[in-house]
This record gives C-alpha cells, sequence and structure tokens, in this order.
C-alpha cells in the first residue's frame, strides 16, 4: 500500500508565499488573543491558587454546589463540569491558595454535602503559593529556552559543521542568561530578548540549519499557545511537558527534511537550492504523513478515552503534532533559501 | 552468518534484562527486585511543600537570650530599666547609674561574648544597647532551623506509620514531602504543620484581665487565649487569660509521651514524663506556686489551666483536656518527635485520592491499548510484512521503557504515561524512515538484500539525529522539571533509548535473518 507516489512532486517552495502569508496570519491570531485575554490563562500551577475536584454520589447540579461553596465564604471560586457527564464531578478553583489545614476538609465535605443533599468525595486537591507559581513559571521558560539552546548548538554541529562557533554561542547565551538572570531580572522579558539576540546571532553567523529550526519552533509553540488561549484552556505544568514534546516532536520532522537537504546537496550540489529542498521536501513526505498519522491515531485515543485530567494535554499535543508537521514542510526548509538569495543580489 | 548470532545474543541479552526488571511490577517479590514506582498522581497520596520560617527560629533564641540576661542580672543584682527584644531581632537595654552600668558590661563581656553590640549610646549615668547575633550566627541558626525541621517531621510521619515517605529539603528553607497511599489527609497535614511547641506558664494572678484587653498589659505577662470546642453543641468558646510571659519548662525537657485512659471517667488524657532537670524544675514550680494556676500552653494557645493542688515531684505531668482519643494520640506524637524550631506554612499542596489514581491508571492503560492497536493494524496494512517486523520492534519497545523505568528507578506518572503512548507513535517513525528508504532503493532496481542494506544505512544517522535531539528535549525536561513533569521527562528519554534499540537493532536482525537465513528473494513491504 502506497499513499504517496514515489516519483511525486508537488511544488512546496513555491507555494511559500502562500504559507508564509498564513503561518503569519496565525501567529497575528495568536498574539492578537494573547493580548485580548490579557497573557495566557495560567492554571494554578503557575498563578498560585486551589483547584478541589469532587464527585458526588448522586447528580448534582451545578448552583447547589454554587451555594455550598457560598456557605464557606468561597463564592468567589469558579466551579466547572469535569469529565465524562454520568461522573458527577466537579473542578473547583479559587485563585487564592488558602490554608487547606485545620479542620478544611471536614467543613468542606460537609457544607457540600448539605447544599448537594448526598455524600461527596474529594477526589483531588491542588493548592500552590503564589511563591511557587512564579518559581515554577520561570523555571518552565528556563527549560524552554535551554532546550531551545542545546538543540540548535547540535543542529548546526550536524548539519553544517559548525560545532565550534555555534557552542560557543551556546555557551555565551547561556552564561548571558544565567547572569543577567540572578539580578532580579523580569524572567519573561529576559528570555523573549535572549531569544531575540539568538536569531540575530544565527543570521549573522549563517547557522542557517540552525535558525531555520529555531524559527520553526517558535512558529509552533507561539501558534500553540495562541491555540490555547482561542479555546480557553488553561497553562499547567503538564502543558508545558507538552509543549516540550512539541519541540521535540516537530524538529524531528524538520531534521529529517533537512538530512535530506543535505544528502541530496551533496549528490546535486549542481542544482539550484530551490530545487534541491523541495525535491527533499517531496522525498521525505511519504515519512511525515505516515508518522503524523501514527502520532495522531494516539493522541486522539488519549485525547477520547485518556479521561479529564490528560484532555488538555492531549489537545495540546495534537494541535503541535499538526503544526510541527506543517513548519517543518512550509516553514523551517524554505528559510535556507533566505540566505542564497542573499548571495545572489 | 557470524553478523547475526552477535546480533542475537545483544537482542537476547537486552531482552532478558527488560523482563527481569520489569517481573517484580506484575509478580511482587520475584526476583527481589523493585517495581516501578507509581506516582502520587496514579497511586493516591499527598505532595506537600512546606516553608521553614526561619526568621522566627532567630527570634526564638533572641527571646530566650533575653530571658537569660534578665536571669543572670537578677541573680547579680544588678538593676536595669528595660530589657527585651524589638523590632524582630534585636534586644534593646537601658541601664541607669554608674555602677549598674559597670557590672552589666563586665557581665555581658563575661558571660554573652557571642552577642553583637549593634549600637550604644551612653552618657555618665545612662546607658542605651542594642544588641543583637552577629549575620554569621544568625544565619547558622536558620539553616539548622530547617535540619531540625526536617528531622522533626521524618520523625512525626515515621511515628505515624506511612510506608515510604519521601521528605527532602528543597533550596534554603523549603521541605519537599512525599506521603504516597496516604487517605487521611487532613490528619497528616496536622501533624506535620503542628509547631508542637509546648510551654508551662505561670498565670498572672494579679493582673487584672479587663485592663489588659483594654491595653494596659503588666509587664513580663501576655494575654493568651484558652480556645474550647463543645463537640455537643458545636460551639467555640475563646476565653483570654493574663499568662506570664516567661516559659517555666517547655516541651524540650520531655522524654516521653503517651495516651492514656482516665480509669475513673473514660477520657483519654497525655501523659507526659520530664527529663531529670525538668523534673526537678516542674517540682520547684509547683511547690512554690500552690494554688496558683499553671498554664499548659501549646502553640501560644492556652491547652488549659489547672490549679497547682500540689508539689508533683515524680517528674511526670498529664495533659487533660476534651480530647478524642485520635486527637490525644496526635498530641502524644507530636509532642514525642519535639517540637519544630520554627513554624511551617504550606506552600504547596497536592493530594490525589486513591479511587481518582486507579482512575487514571485504567484510563491510561485502555486509551495506550487503542492507540497501540491502531498503530499495529495501520502498519501491517500499508508495509504488510515489514509492518509486521515494525509491530514487533514495537512491542517490544514498550517492555523495554517499561525495563528502563523499573532500572532508573523511575516514578510512573500520568504525563508519564501519556509519554510511553506518544513514543508508541513515534517508535514506528524510525522503522517508517528504513521502510521508505528501503521501498525506495527497490523502485531504483536494486536487489532486496543490497535495497534493506543501503536503507538501513541511509536511514541510520537521520534516525539518530531525530532521536539526539528528542533526548536533548528530555534532558533538559529532567534538569529543570519538577515532580510529574520529571517522570515524563525519563519516559521520553527511555523511549528514545527503546526506539534507537528496537529500529537500528532488532528491526535489522529480523530482516537479515529472512534475506540470509531464510534467502527469501522478495521483500513484502
Amino acid at each position: 500500500m502506497q499513499f504517496i507516489k514515489s516519483d511525486i512532486n508537488i511544488d512546496f517552495i513555491g507555494k511559500r508565499k502562500i504559507a508564509f502569508i498564513l503561518s503569519v496570519l496565525f501567529i497575528l491570531i495568536s498574539f492578537g488573543s494573547l493580548v485580548a485575554k490579557k497573557g495566557p490563562r495560567y492554571g494554578i500551577d503557575f498563578a498560585g491558587g486551589t483547584l478541589i475536584q469532587v464527585q458526588f454520589q448522586d447528580p448534582v447540579e451545578i448552583n447547589p454546589v454554587k451555594s455550598g461553596l457560598a456557605a464557606l465564604g468561597m463564592s468567589g471560586s469558579s466551579v466547572q463540569a469535569f469529565g465524562d457527564a454520568g461522573n458527577n464531578e466537579y473542578l473547583i478553583r479559587t485563585d487564592n491558595s488558602m490554608a487547606t489545614g485545620q479542620d478544611f476538609t471536614n467543613r468542606f465535605k460537609s457544607a457540600l454535602a448539605d447544599a448537594a443533599g448526598g455524600p461527596v468525595e474529594i477526589r483531588r486537591v491542588e493548592m500552590v503559593g503564589p511563591q511557587v507559581g512564579k518559581d515554577l513559571r520561570e523555571k518552565a521558560l528556563f527549560a524552554m529556552f535551554y532546550a531551545l539552546l542545546f538543540i540548535t548548538f547540535y543542529i548546526s554541529g550536524r548539519f553544517e559543521k559548525k560545532w565550534m562557533v555555534s557552542g560557543v554561542v551556546a555557551i555565551l547565551l547561556f552564561v548571558a542568561v544565567y547572569v543577567v538572570s540572578l539580578f532580579d531580572a523580569s524572567i519573561p522579558v529576559l528570555m523573549v530578548a535572549a531569544l531575540l539576540v539568538t536569531i540575530v546571532l544565527f543570521w549573522f553567523l549563517e547557522l542557517k540549519y540552525a535558525m531555520g529550526a529555531i524559527l520553526a519552533l517558535v512558529h509552533d509553540v507561539t501558534i500553540t499557545v495562541g491555540i490555547f488561549s482561542l479555546f480557553d484552556k488553561e497553562f499547567t505544568l503538564p502543558i508545558i511537558a507538552a509543549l516540550l514534546t512539541i519541540i521535540g516532536y516537530s524538529l524531528n520532522d524538520t531534521i529529517i527534511v533537512f538530512d535530506r537537504i543535505r544528502e541530496n546537496l551533496r549528490r546535486h550540489h549542481k542544482n539550484p537550492m530551490d530545487l534541491i529542498i523541495n525535491r527533499s521536501v517531496n522525498e521525505t513526505l511519504s515519512r511525515t504523513i505516515l508518522t503524523s498519522l501514527t502520532t495522531l491515531a494516539v493522541l486522539v485515543s488519549l485525547f477520547v478515552l485518556g479521561g479529564g485530567i490528560i484532555h488538555d494535554f492531549a489537545f495540546a499535543m495534537i494541535v503541535g503534532a499538526l503544526i510541527g508537521t506543517y513548519s517543518s514542510v512550509f516553514v523551517a526548509s524554505p528559510i535556507l533559501l533566505i540566505w542564497q538569495k542573499k548571495a545572489q543580489s | 552468518m557470524k553478523n547475526i548470532s552477535w546480533r542475537l545474543f545483544v537482542i537476547l541479552a537486552v531482552i532478558v534484562t527488560a523482563v527481569i526488571y520489569v517481573l517484580p511490577t506484575f509478580k511482587p517479590g520475584i526476583l527481589h527486585g523493585k517495581q516501578i514506582n507509581l506516582g502520587l498522581d496514579l497511586q493516591g497520596g499527598m505532595h506537600l511543600v512546606l516553608e521553614v520560617d526561619t526568621d522566627k527560629a532567630v527570634e526564638g533564641r533572641i527571646e530566650r537570650l533575653v530571658h537569660e540576661i534578665r536571669d543572670l542580672l537578677k541573680k547579680e543584682r544588678v538593676r536595669y530599666r528595660t530589657l527585651e527584644r524589638v523590632s524582630g531581632t534585636n534586644i534593646t537595654v537601658k541601664i541607669l547609674g554608674q555602677k549598674n552600668i559597670n557590672e552589666f558590661r563586665l557581665l555581658l563581656d563575661k558571660e554573652f561574648p557571642d552577642i553583637r553590640i549593634e549600637n550604644e549610646n551612653a552618657t555618665a549615668e545612662t546607658l542605651e544597647m542594642v544588641l543583637n547575633l552577629p549575620d554569621k550566627e544568625a544565619d547558622l541558626i536558620k539553616k539548622s532551623a530547617t535540619d531540625q525541621a526536617l528531622e522533626t517531621i521524618r520523625n512525626r510521619i515515621d511515628q505515624f506509620g506511612v510506608s515510604e515517605p519521601d521528605i527532602r529539603r528543597q533550596g534554603e528553607r523549603r521541605i519537599l514531602i512525599q506521603l504516597p497511599g496516604i487517605s487521611d489527609t487532613q490528619r497528616a497535614k496536622d501533624l506535620i504543620g503542628k509547631t508542637a511547641l509546648l510551654e508551662f506558664k505561670l498565670v498572672d494572678e494579679t493582673g487584672d484581665i479587663a485592663a489588659a484587653l483594654e491595653g494596659n498589659v503588666p509587664r513580663g505577662s501576655e494575654i493568651l487565649y484558652l480556645v474550647r470546642e463543645d463537640r455537643e453543641t458545636n460551639r467555640v468558646t475563646k476565653t483570654p487569660m493574663l499568662i506570664k510571659k516567661r516559659a517555666e519548662l517547655t516541651g524540650a525537657s520531655l522524654t516521653d509521651a503517651r495516651v492514656q485512659i482516665d480509669s475513673q471517667y473514660n477520657d483519654p488524657y497525655v501523659g507526659i514524663k520530664f527529663d531529670k532537670k525538668g523534673g526537678r524544675i516542674f517540682a520547684q514550680v509547683t511547690g512554690r506556686n500552690i494554688q496558683k494556676r499553671l498554664a499548659i500552653v501549646l502553640d501560644n494557645k492556652v491547652h488549659s489551666a489547672p490549679v497547682i493542688q500540689d508539689k508533683i515531684s515524680g517528674g511526670e505531668a498529664r495533659i487533660t483536656g476534651s480530647f478524642t482519643t485520635e486527637e490525644a494520640s496526635d498530641l502524644a506524637l507530636v509532642l514525642r518527635a519535639g517540637a519544630l524550631p520554627a513554624p511551617v506554612t504550606i506552600l504547596e499542596e497536592r493530594t490525589v485520592g486513591p479511587s481518582l489514581g486507579a482512575d487514571s491508571i485504567r484510563t491510561g492503560l485502555i486509551s495506550m491499548l487503542v492507540g497501540g492497536i491502531l498503530v499495529v493494524l495501520f502498519m501491517i496494512v500499508y508495509y504488510k510484512g515489514a509492518g509486521l517486523i515494525a509491530d514487533i520492534a514495537l512491542v517490544l519497545n514498550i517492555l523495554l521503557i517499561a525495563g528502563c523505568l523499573a532500572a532508573f528507578q523511575a516514578t510512573l506518572t500520568l504525563p508519564g504515561i501519556a509519554g510511553i503512548i506518544l513514543t508508541i507513535g513515534m517508535a514506528v517513525d524510525a522503522n517508517v524512515l528504513i521502510f521508505e528508504r528501503i521501498r525506495e532503493e527497490l523502485s531504483l532496481g536494486k536487489t532486496p538484500w543490497a535495497a534493506v542494506d543501503a536503507g538501513f544505512e541511509r536511514a541510520t544517522w537521520t534516525i539518530l539525529d531525530a532521536n539526539v535531539t528528542t533526548g536533548i528535549a528530555a534532558l533538559v525536561l529532567f534538569q529543570f522539571g519538577t515532580g510529574p513533569v520529571k517522570g515524563f521527562a525519563i519516559t521520553l528519554f527511555c523511549g528514545v533509548l527503546a526506539s534507537l534499540f528496537t529500529a537500528l537493532v532488532v528491526s535489522r536482525a529480523i530482516f537479515n535473518y529472512f534475506l540470509i537465513g531464510r534467502k527469501i528473494r522478495s521483500l513484502s513491504i
């Protein structure tokens, strides 16, 4: 069986302008949503707060739950149904990280049971203090940035034999970011600045493959974050894990195309670059589509069957897998052409 | 042929090792191996991060110093105007009169050489001083406060009886506690979080409580509340009492605390035993204050204030009150384990009930099974015979990941299960790369043997590059992640190792077996 004929030749590179407009549009929508909603919606992991998952024995409407909470002085909390409808589960969230000590559990249980008219079980409590939330948020940003840095170092070394240059750049950036972070700088601002500096450096040092990969990754993560914001989903620690996996997955795709480009460059070095890139994308197209399909198959099964807690994680992964596949064909590869244009003119 | 047998040996060795590591998880006790740890989100339990208020430990030390100096001055008959702790960790002293000043200076140099004189304002007849502790000393107290708190909490949890608790220090002032499988989380939290500072203080019988409540508190005394909860009516009453600031004895002098049942009323109480010195002091204090009240103060709340009927010299006492047996035994437990050197606050709490954990395992396994079957079927339909090879590699992959998790003693969390499911999807990628390459080579007119050889050779570097980058992401995640994210990182890393091995070694061996061993002429791919 074969979906893609081996002699397929779609003009991907010729359509790169359309793809470019599409990508910019998506990124603008992402930023628009983030600005309109005043930043990403942080879950309690990052914002601090308390999350309680309760399960009632009998079906309960949302209003009695709310009135029970009001009796506890927790009327400011948000309540939403959670998981499958038959489970009678609710997720209660407050923004303040309240003291859950001192008899809290018992009072909470009896107040909710009174309001709902049936026994209630507390299935999960998560309380994160504001300071911890800030720490976790910063750690997550550091993790993303360092992952990018090390990966681009490896790419430059492997694909362009620029181990030295990229190594020095990576170490300098690493040290610079570390030193600046000691001075109580705003970490998100620092990260964005570091990312911009990295891209500019790559541009001037002509670390083409690293540049293509990093822009594709920024593209993927930005759009995934944007879609999360559009759908009003929350950022939690597992979602950060999902974003990092998306980075890994999208890179996987990008590197396989890059590998083919490098190989074809050696074999047909007289052909123009755009032809080589297009040929490489086509040659790997079959694999790209197959792997996306198998990955999506398991992700969808996780999304549908994995239960409430893993739901958003699977959603992020599905979005990321789709965008990652798109970006390795339409974003990462065409970027290699920029330098060629520069050299011609 | 030689090549094949060498590969076969490696493959068998890896499989056997993986099986040895995985077996104990399914049959506990077998081979004396350890099971794969389940994260708190899967088996249920509690995760706490506490912060020790170490500044309070320094304040406590200063407070004790103030009492020591006062006692000494009293003994040496040196009169002072003021001597008290102000604004956190400073002591202010005011002394009048030439003779007093000289004697005070002498005593200070002789008995308290470690105290730093922050500033001094002296005239002929008055001396004003601000004393505190050198920074080094204060830092040391802070540091040891966290260590002590850790030790005390470990002690309490051990006595409470939780299997395999994980208690460790996190940074300067934080303590991470993981209690797997615990169900009464409220009780555990109360046990851990209670400072349990037990003090015996005399009631100020001469002071006027009404005047004190209006802000006119006599020197050396303070207002503490006696809190009573009536179990029948659910009413809580708070009675203010005027208590002397000075603690005659503290919980530090205890050697034991046990729950006992009053034979007359059948009420539980906590019987405590003092060490030798403590017993002597207790006898002195009770002997000197007969018919006065001695307040038993726990964490700055008056627990009870019985009237001293007689001198108590046996070195034993009892704390009574309207306890349930559980409350009494918890109090005895925290008294035995000792007081925390400083109060702690809960910064982070994650509690998962056991039923939710079981649900998560179930849904995780189901989606893993469904996703896996989808992929297996897809590969067979698309690649036929070769697809079967990829499927064998896939099943082996899962076995290897499980073995890898057990070998690293990693903790399997819910995101970790998601990581495995994802690896299933991506594990076939390596095989897809190889197969596509082989198909390409075949369409160029190569023989099956040459096509397989070229396919593997060309795909190897691509597979390595792709997996190394994912591996880098996993390592960074591991370094910076916490809790569940760390578990996910290990799973991902194991997945990378396993898929490299299965694709490059196992699939190759199977192809070779058919091509060389069975001399197959056409490929089913």
